[in-house]
């Protein structure tokens, strides 16, 4: 039997799909006919927001080394890094509005600092101390989920309800409102997420489907998820779909500013493909040299989209010194503050495990929550005599 | 040819596998990373090299896609072995397996069989984050139609791995992935031994309680029975391997000997493994029990974070203070 085996990922064949980007490589400005709606939606956009972007993308990079360096020194149980996908998140993260609401996976780190969600509270999932960490209602940013493409649907019931309280096509930027969700490729095999692009196609949600396509779940290939571009896929359900450079922050940002108001104005689903690359381990635990060669990390690693970013920046005069060396004072701090934070993150009460299982009194939880609080008084300081 | 290597938990259902696709080419492997990678435990470390990427699959990211497919095949006389990365990652497939795999055979009126076996990394104690840790064991024992079973140690990990394989039901193969670490002697090759899928171990004699685990907390309870010898008890330690069957002689001829029965499973005790166990020891052993049967099991609460999961899991401690229960009734 014959099996074709694609191997890696084809970085000659994907370079010639055709993607939307506003920003080449070189921080050079891309003017083609393809994006002149998206050019004006960034030409509005001043050098501060442009460093704003700027920004966001060094801390997230730097939250990035930060927790990898703390799960090294076994204050996390595990991280997985953004590194290589800041331009996706932090551009569609400045697209939304206060009022829209995000689902992500569980690499969004860039999205939540945008979003203000604390970075310690950010790393207590991943220190193994809580499941969740924030208030989802706090910033609008419901909590991680592992379960992959499980969420996808959660989003666009929201945005269903979003819909049934009239909040779409309003009319007042104010209150128009929708939702994000992100997920990586390889979830787009998942029948939940197909299900959720189903769901938002035919009930017009104002939901934007926001899939980073870094090119790898964990060791498998996109090859291995989808023949066609991942954003045919959304095609094929009805859903409006684009695919956009994802290390191009201001395309990013476009192409989701556009979605969004497609969505807020009542019309409907878009599917959005970040091309871009997960430029470190899928997680801490995970070793990529096992399936990936160097050869194509250092392509992308000659794409970075904080690099990139800051030729723009230079190029057209937005770069001042003393505003980089501040921003990297700033950096030096924040990371000082994480790691401190962190560190001061104890272990909760083993009591709270039995805490929220149900809303309200439950004979068995209550009966093994009792035992275990005797069991725990009995035993105190018994062990060392065992 | 038979030879007897020290092998980790881990590389004896390596070869296990690799046994299998050796002996029978329609044995074949699916799952998500289980290739080129060889699993995210490496399991299937070096399978795919040996056997082809049309044997071992790295399948697209979609659990009820690799269950449904393998159905398929299996219809179509292969004998597909899915690896479900993590238990907590089962769900998607769960309809699957027990709408359709699990009936096939019973509203075919046997004119079908769907040989598949389903391997799942499953338990606590490795510090992982949410839907990493899980023990769904006794949701597939309540589904009639498959087989479930759990080995606790390398030898019976590679030689149950085999029997499922060649077994014609469906079979659910939970993997302690706290004990792929641990290293014991393997005798491979040679014919499988009979009934390993459906009888239980007596994995430590003793005469004054029994203890019924499975998987993961034999090891547990092993530790808890070298305690005891040390303060004058002699547990028994029953490994039950299957959790559908259970094999309800074996736990009776033991227990109707101590009259003392302690179960510990990581699932939680409600509804559990442990209650089918009480009620099987209650019909067959009602006049020989000196004490209630005793559950030391996980609570009913989702699993919890890392940080608290040693206060969860059935510690040694806790099953001593169980047996102390027993022993003091
Ligand atoms: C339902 C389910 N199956 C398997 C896994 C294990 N797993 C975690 S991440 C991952 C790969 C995800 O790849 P992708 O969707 O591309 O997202 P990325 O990690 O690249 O951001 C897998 C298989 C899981 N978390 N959930
Ligand atoms: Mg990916």
């Amino acid at each position: 039997m014959k099996i074709d085996a694609t191997g890696g990922n084809d970085v000659a064949a994907a370079d010639v799909t055709p993607l939307v980007q506003l920003v080449a490589p070189d921080g050079s400005r891309v003017v083609d006919d393809a994006g002149a709606g998206l050019r004006e939606r960034v030409a509005r956009l001043t050098t501060a927001d442009l460093r704003a972007m700027y920004r966001d993308m060094v801390l997230t990079r730097r939250f990035d080394d930060e927790a990898t360096a703390l799960q090294r020194q076994g204050e996390l149980a595990l991280y997985a890094q953004s590194r290589g996908q800041e331009a996706a998140q932090v551009g569609s993260a400045h697209a939304l509005a206060p009022q829209d609401y995000v689902f992500p996976s569980y690499r969004e780190h860039g999205v939540l600092h945008v979003r203000g969600v604390d970075p310690v509270d950010r790393l207590r999932l991943y220190r193994g101390e809580d499941h969740g960490g924030w208030d989802p209602n706090e910033h609008n940013v419901h909590l991680y989920t592992l379960v992959i493409g499980s969420h996808a649907l959660h989003a666009t019931g929201y945005a269903m309800g979003i819909q049934r309280d009239g909040l779409v096509g309003t009319g007042d930027a104010g209150r128009d409102a929708a939702v994000v969700t992100y997920f990586g490729d390889g979830a787009t095999s998942q029948g939940d997420v197909n299900e959720a692009l189903v769901f938002a196609a035919v009930n017009n949600a104002p939901v934007v489907f926001f899939c980073q396509n870094n090119q790898w779940a964990i060791s498998e290939p996109t090859t291995k998820q989808s023949r066609v571009p991942i954003y045919k896929r959304g095609e094929g359900f009805g859903v409006p779909s684009v695919r956009v450079d994802g290390n191009d922050v201001l395309a990013c940002y476009a192409v989701a500013a556009e979605a969004l108001e497609r969505a807020h104005s009542g019309g409907g689903p878009t599917f959005v493909e970040a091309y871009t690359y997960r430029m470190g381990a899928h997680t801490t635990s995970d070793d990529p040299s096992r399936y990936r060669d160097r050869a194509e990390e250092e392509h992308w690693r000659r794409r970075d989209p904080v690099e990139r970013l800051e030729a723009l920046l230079r190029a057209e005069d937005g770069w001042d010194e003393t505003w980089a060396a501040d921003l990297q004072a700033e950096a030096d701090a924040y990371g000082e503050r994480l790691r401190d934070g962190v560190r001061a993150l104890g272990a909760p009460p083993a009591e709270t495990m039995f805490d929220h299982v149900y809303g309200t009194e439950h004979a068995q939880v209550a009966a093994e929550q009792k035992w275990f609080r005797e069991y725990e008084a009995a035993t105190a300081g018994e062990e060392v005599a065992r | 040819m038979s030879s007897t290597q020290t092998l980790t938990f881990a590389r004896a259902i390596t070869e296990g596998l690799r046994a299998s696709l050796e002996s029978d080419d329609k044995v074949m492997l699916m799952g998500e990373d289980i290739g080129r990678l060889g699993g995210v435990f490496r399991v299937t470390d070096g399978l795919q090299k040996d056997f082809g990427e049309a044997r071992v699959v790295d399948t697209p990211l979609a659990e009820s896609g690799i269950l449904g497919t393998a159905i398929g095949l299996a219809l179509r006389g292969y004998r597909p072995v899915c690896e479900i990365q993590f238990d907590g990652f089962v769900f998607p497939a769960y309809d699957q397996i027990t709408t359709q795999l699990a009936k096939m055979r019973y509203r075919s009126r046997g004119r079908v069989e769907v040989p598949v076996v389903i391997r799942i990394p499953y338990g606590g104690g490795i510090g992982a984050v949410e839907h990493h840790s899980e023990s769904p064991e006794a949701l597939f024992a309540h589904t009639a139609g498959l087989r479930v079973v759990s080995p606790a140690t390398p030898q019976d990990a590679y030689d149950m791995m085999r029997a499922a394989i060649a077994s014609p039901d469906p079979v659910l193969f939970f993997e302690p992935k706290g004990r792929y670490w641990s290293k014991a002697d393997v005798a491979l090759g040679g014919p499988v031994p009979d009934g390993v899928l459906d009888s239980a171990r007596v994995a430590r004699t003793g005469d004054d309680v029994t203890l019924v685990a499975y998987g993961p907390t034999v090891a547990t309870a092993l530790k808890a029975a070298d305690a005891l010898a040390a303060e004058g008890t002699s547990a028994e330690v029953v490994d039950l391997r299957a959790i559908s069957p259970i094999d309800v002689t074996a736990v009776a001829e033991s227990v109707c000997r101590t009259g003392r029965c302690v179960v510990v499973h990581e699932a939680p005790s409600f509804l559990g493994v442990g209650a089918e166990i009480a009620a099987r020891v209650s019909d067959e052993c009602f006049y020989a029990l000196e004490a209630p049967v005793q559950r030391v099991a996980g609570f009913h609460a989702p699993y919890p974070v890392a940080k608290l999961e040693h206060e969860y899991l059935p510690s040694v401690d806790r099953v001593l203070d169980a047996v102390d229960r027993a022993l003091a009734y």
